[in-house]
């Protein structure tokens, strides 16, 4: 392969990889901006959306376009749902309490990670792309579907902006992140923002979920690795920053994508050692040293 | 008082009737006191049911299961009953020896058998030598005839990574190509396809240009192929976890409609995946290996027909009631066989309890080979006792309109190297 060719699937790939991090970091970070919960179980949300999308592809008839389209509608809704429920019987009455929510999400991670195990088993559930194209590229072939996720991704997060900058929805939401308490004496029914928060954060994993499923297929396990990622992705944007989080997730799918493909052809010699692997420390070294030198992240305001 | 114990009254008769009744009606006692032999045999299974063996641990319980109604309505071993205690080990090596323990101190199994997944089998194998209690992995790894794990672990039911590797690279440095870039899992199995087919190339005067591995828990592949150098001729790959089926889609995607090397496949890349799946048909005219024909092919034997049915398998390799859920059909009928190996070891023994545990692995390090037939329809093999390793044919096939055809078939002689080890000079 030339070096232009595989600058450019390196390019391909890390936009992939990092638009559907971004929608799911979004969600992370929308609920720690303005609920204070650190949500541990978001990753499997993300899990329960992919394979609530192979649920309706598989139940549903019609061509595999329809379906994911279904799909794409239906499962954020019932994953934001669970997510609405969880926060009202559990968050609501823990008062959000870092700690208490910390460890209440844990648990909620293992009741929906053994949950999809039993009810949906253990196999990896493939769901069929909605688009069946190829381009052909000089020296490599690519998914038609892939670049359809990124431009989904583009879309998804302008829709998200909009909401939160443009909308009555978005403006009560920032008014109860900045003041929770001025928020509820203006007639603000927090309970319900916080409800309504912690279910569209899920719903944006969900979405995240959707749009790579037909590329990964769906399996119980799958959630542990957007976790990682998305912790990563928020505490380099710095959490509750949504520009922050657009920015860190192309820097970090890059940096996934980038160091496996680009440089081994760079230092051939030294083409073994620039492994995933070495992508997943790099990033993780750089969520320590951010702690450790602007702890508020790249573009979070410093909380008083 | 001591008047009252030593006439009882009508009262405490009844009352220790009573109780004693009770005692015998719950089974406290032993039922079988004067007969201990007329229990069943208890056999223990470690299976990958969750984790990342599940598709694997699915049918190697069904295969298993079939297996046993077959030696069961034939009257079962020594004329005992026998029951498997299938126990979900996750594909988690710590979670296997745990299992194992459970299996043979609280169920107080006669021996455990049934593990898959090399690191698994790694990690419980000490655990054996530790108990005492035979350990039968069907796991294809190299490291039990390497000397590496102990006298309790054998492997009678499959043939190992090194053995199979060794058959086959004439035929792909032969027929396909010299130049050959490696895919494989970064773990003990996959270490074992890297070392052992790169000198296996070696000997027939190929050489392998790039070893690329891959972490089993990978989601996506794509950004490993680069690394595949232009020059190469042939791409070995194998691949293990639930994201089989995005590997080879992705493999598929990224040489696209250009000129691509040819592709020479372990079958465990496509394990439980069904080859008709959108997105694989670049694979037509490409070769796996195969220890057992997925598809029923035409000169199939009786004993191969009988195992087909008997494990509820159609002539596409499918589960006979869901032709979406596809087998594991190269690897699950070392289930089967090691079961039987099983029953005859324990005959040859006279097997009659834990006690008796050291005969049974002395009586099956005795055997030499198995013949073709309802015990073994793989096909024959040899056995080693002293690497405690089977060695058996395997199959080349050849995907043509969608179905995989046997090309090439191995002989016995193919896959033999020289012992590693005597596992019969060390003590128990």
């Amino acid at each position: 392969m030339q070096l232009g060719s595989i600058f450019l699937l390196a390019l391909l790939e890390g936009l992939v990889s990092a638009s559907v991090l971004a929608l799911t970091a979004c969600g992370l970070s929308l609920v720690f901006g303005i609920m204070r919960v650190v949500n541990v179980a978001h990753g499997e949300f993300f899990m329960l959306g992919a394979v609530l999308a192979w649920f309706t592809a598989s139940l549903m008839p019609g061509p595999p376009a329809l379906t994911f389209v279904a799909a794409l509608v239906i499962c954020p809704l019932i994953v934001g749902a669970v997510a609405a429920l969880a926060d009202m019987l559990v968050l609501k009455r823990l008062n959000y309490e870092p700690e208490a929510t910390i460890v209440a999400t844990i648990g909620l991670l293992y009741i929906l990670q053994q949950g999809a195990l039993t009810v949906f088993g253990p196999n990896a559930l493939p769901v069929p792309a909605p688009l069946d194209f190829r381009l052909q590229f000089p020296g490599f072939g690519y998914s038609g579907y892939k670049i359809a996720v990124i431009l989904a991704a583009v879309l998804l997060l302008l829709g998200l902006w909009l909401i939160l900058t443009r909308t009555r929805i978005g403006l009560v939401m920032r008014a109860t992140q900045i003041d929770r308490a001025t928020a509820r004496a203006f007639g603000i029914n927090v309970d319900r923002v916080y409800a309504g928060v912690f279910a569209m954060g899920a719903g944006l994993a969900a979405i995240a979920a959707v749009l790579i499923v037909p590329i990964q297929q769906a399996h119980y396990l799958m959630g542990a690795d957007p976790l990682l990622l998305s912790f990563s992705v928020v505490i380099i944007g710095g959490l509750g920053s949504l520009r922050g989080t657009v920015v860190a997730a192309l820097l970090i799918g890059m940096v996934d994508q980038m160091i496996p493909i680009f440089m081994p052809v760079v230092f051939p010699a030294y083409g073994a050692w620039f492994t995933p692997t070495l992508a997943k420390i790099i990033a993780t070294l750089v969520v320590a040293l951010v702690l450790v030198f602007r702890p508020q992240g790249l573009f979070g305001k410093r909380m008083a | 008082m001591t008047n009252k114990l030593i006439t009882p009254t009508r009262r405490t008769v009844l009352t220790g009737m009573a109780a004693g009744g009770a005692l015998l009606a719950t089974g406290l006692t032993p039922r079988f006191a004067q007969a201990q032999s007329s229990e069943p045999i208890k056999l223990g299974f470690q299976l990958h049911r969750t984790g990342i063996g599940a598709a694997y641990g699915r049918w190697y319980e069904r295969t298993a299961t079939a297996a046993l109604k077959v030696v069961n309505d034939a009257g079962g071993i020594n004329g005992r009953p026998v029951e498997i205690l299938f126990e979900d080990d996750g594909t988690d090596p710590a979670r296997g020896a745990e299992v194992f323990g459970k299996l043979a101190t609280q169920s107080n199994c006669d021996l455990v058998f049934g593990a898959l997944f090399s690191h698994v089998v790694i990690g419980t194998a000490p655990r054996a030598a530790e108990l005492k209690v035979p350990y039968l992995v069907c796991s294809e790894g190299h490291h039990v005839a390497s000397g590496m794990l102990n006298r309790w672990t054998l492997q009678p039911g499959i043939t190992d990574v090194k053995s199979q590797v060794q058959g086959m690279a004439p035929f792909v440095t032969q027929n396909l190509g010299k130049k050959v870039a490696m895919i494989f899992p970064d773990f003990a199995f996959g270490h074992d396809h890297r070392d052992y087919f790169s000198a296996a190339v070696a000997a027939q005067g190929g050489e392998v240009i790039a070893q690329i591995a891959i972490p089993p828990t990978e989601t996506t592949f794509t950004r490993y192929f680069p690394q595949i150098p232009a020059e190469t001729e042939v791409i070995y790959h194998v691949m293990v976890g639930p994201a089989v089926l995005t590997f080879v889609k992705e493999l598929g995607e990224f040489y696209g409609t250009g000129a691509r090397p040819q592709l020479f496949g372990f079958m465990d890349s496509l394990e439980a995946v069904d080859i008709a799946s959108p997105g694989l048909e670049f694979l037509d005219g490409s070769h796996f290996w195969e220890a057992h024909p997925r598809y029923k092919q035409a000169d199939a034997s009786e004993a191969e027909t009988f195992y087909r049915t008997a494990v509820g398998v159609d002539d596409n390799g499918a589960a006979a009631n869901d032709p979406a859920d596809v087998a594991t059909y190269s690897h699950m009928f070392s289930t089967w066989e090691t079961l039987f190996i099983i029953k005859a070891a324990m005959e040859a023994s006279g097997y009659q309890g834990a006690a008796d545990r050291q005969k049974f692995v002395e009586a099956l390090e005795a055997m030499t080979d198995f013949a073709e037939g309802a015990e073994h329809p793989q096909g024959a093999k040899t056995f080693n006792g002293k690497t405690h390793q089977a060695f058996g044919i395997q199959s080349i096939s050849k995907v043509e309109g969608g179905k995989l055809v046997r090309v090439h078939q191995t002989t016995l002689e193919d896959g033999q190297y020289p012992d590693e080890v005597d596992y019969t000079t060390q003590s128990f």
